[in-house]
């Protein structure tokens, strides 16, 4: 076979890596910069820092939306997990149906979502925008990932597994919590994971739906960029950025890890059974 | 001895099902309907929604000439959005999958990091980059290709380009997932029966290649379509996208009624759009 070489491909990778990463990068430089106006490098500084550890706005704001998202895993990752592995054992014509239903969600645009579930509350619930209407709003959204997700990996796994656990004298329960559950985790995680990412960045859903009091780390990031670009809103980018990209790559690790456990977890059904 | 019955397994399958799903019926489905009952109404002289004269008046407005040009700036900036993540995304995708050698997975994995990074912050990031004496300008005037700042922020290349850095990461992954899989044998015993390189790609690995492509347009497409950030932080108060303008009728202009009908016709097109794309694929997969 032959090998393909070619330099100008090479070149041009280098390119778009560049251009997906230049403005994250500006963004931190700029972090660090000792100027209130942000348009030049004026010497290196660490004071922006500091200063949001005192902006309670925004540590209001980082509460409000960490609430939010821990419902929205815990939730979402539940029902969804639900949802996925159902779906991966249901092969009737109901199937077309509960797939549709899952698809719509991740299809409808965002501004849809959050404007039908502003009328929804106002309609059914007189809702005014309380940190629980945004968990509701938000574990809606979330469900279909997590299920998508985790029925992809239901799919692939061997029904029979369970079965033997089954036959080895494995209560229902027993069979899932010792068989399944632990063949799907790594699915589970991955859906929690990005449950969190869609829950913690949401702007669109989550400003038709907030409303005093409720406003979430996104809804104050947006009220400050409208107006102009802030050092301290490049300080708090940045962490937010390190935190995810130390997230996603420690993920990767140990997503590779659990690749090789696999073959271990396989062994689990003995335990449950003995 | 303890095989449950087929019976008993449909009923375990509903059990796994109806708490997801019975959620979103009730929060999805429900919500949907709500507003498609008011998009069929009026608003009254104090901002209330009336029923006295039900029917799609709203849906005719949005066609009406006024407000024409704002649904076709939508789907112009998603089409120029879409077509522009597919010329940048595929060659990338295809030189992470047949260059990458052991390194695949962490290229892959850095193509993917600006996708879980916040949307947000990666718009605003262009902010800095595009103002008027931000990095670009700080640039362009520093190798001489121009001597005045250049206005780049809040126009149609900003917008444009703000989607097409948001949703390349999107177009990517299916790219690079279909251009894997396909066995590197066949453009092989192409070449081997006299086919250019380029030949070898128009006719093989291009049409193998397709439900990938078909996919990236879908997941660009859709969201771009839909974006209310991009358009409204990097496009400024002169450019309308229908996304802006339902925002704007919601939160500012309480016309529902309106609004609701907007929200109803970007759910068509996207769904509309996403048919096509299913289909096409499913052609692609089973007919060849």
């Amino acid at each position: 076979m032959r090998r393909e070489r070619n330099p100008l491909l090479s070149l041009y990778a280098a390119l778009v890596y560049a251009f997906l990463f230049a403005p994250i990068v500006v963004l931190i430089v700029f972090s660090f910069n000792d100027s209130r106006r942000n348009f030049q490098w004026r010497g290196f500084t660490l004071d922006w820092y500091p200063q949001l550890l005192s902006n309670s706005q925004l540590l209001d704001a980082l509460w409000v939306t960490l609430q939010v998202a821990a419902a929205a895993v815990f939730v979402s990752t539940v029902l969804g997990s639900l949802v996925g592995l159902g779906l991966a054992r249901l092969q009737s014509r109901a199937r077309a149906g509960a797939d549709t239903l899952l698809l719509l969600p991740m299809v409808t645009p965002e501004i849809v979502v959050g404007l039908s579930l502003l009328l929804f509350f106002l309609q059914v619930f007189d809702g005014r925008g309380s940190i629980g209407q945004l968990q509701i709003a938000h574990i809606t959204f979330c469900i279909s990932y997590v299920a998508v997700i985790v029925r992809a990996r239901a799919a692939g796994m061997d029904a029979h597994l369970e079965e033997a656990a089954r036959d080895l004298g494995a209560s229902a329960w027993g069979a899932f919590r010792y068989v399944t559950l632990p063949l799907l985790a790594p699915a589970i995680a991955a859906g929690a994971m990005l449950a969190f990412a869609l829950s913690f960045d949401d702007y669109v859903i989550t400003t038709f739906n907030a409303g005093v009091g409720s406003s979430t780390l996104p809804l104050y990031i947006y009220g400050k960029i409208k107006f102009g670009v802030t050092p301290e809103i490049n300080a708090i980018s940045t962490i937010i950025v390190a935190v995810t990209a130390v997230a996603i790559l420690l993920a990767w690790r140990f997503g590779r890890l659990g690749g090789v456990d696999r073959r271990q977890l396989a062994a689990v059904p003995e335990e449950a059974a003995g | 001895m303890h095989r449950p019955t087929v019976r008993g397994d449909r009923l375990r399958q509903w059990g796994l099902l109806a708490p997801g799903l019975g959620w979103l019926v009730v929060f999805f489905v429900l919500p949907l309907a709500i507003i498609f009952v008011i998009s069929l109404g009026q608003r009254d002289a104090l901002d209330r929604v009336t029923f006295a004269a039900p029917g799609f008046d709203n849906y005719a407005r949005a066609f009406d000439p006024r407000f024409l040009p704002t649904l076709l700036n939508s789907l112009r900036y998603a089409a120029t959005t879409t077509i522009l993540c597919l010329v940048i995304g595929y060659p990338i995708a295809y030189w992470i999958s047949r260059h990458g050698g052991r390194h695949k997975a962490l290229l892959l994995i850095l193509v993917m990091l600006p996708f879980w990074t916040s949307y947000l912050i990666r718009t605003y990031a262009w902010m800095i980059m595009l103002r008027d004496n931000g990095v670009v300008n700080n640039v362009l005037q520093a190798v001489g290709l121009t001597s005045e700042p250049i206005i780049l922020l809040n126009t149609e290349f900003s917008v444009v380009l703000g989607m097409t850095y948001g949703f390349l990461p999107f177009a990517i992954l299916p790219l690079f997932v279909s251009i894997d899989r396909l066995d590197a044998n066949l453009v092989g015993a192409a070449r081997d029966l006299y086919a250019s390189g380029r030949q070898a790609f128009v006719h093989v690995t291009l049409p193998l290649t397709m439900p990938g492509v078909v996919a990236a347009s879908l997941l660009t497409f859709i969201p771009a379509i839909g974006d209310f950030v991009t358009p409204d932080l990097l496009g400024g108060a002169s450019t309308t996208t229908i996304a802006k303008v339902i925002q704007e009728l919601f939160l500012e202009g309480r016309d529902w009624p309106y609004g609701a009908s907007l929200g109803f016709i970007l759910m068509l097109f996207t769904l509309a759009g996403t048919l096509l794309a299913l289909r096409t694929m499913r052609r692609e997969v089973v007919g060849g």
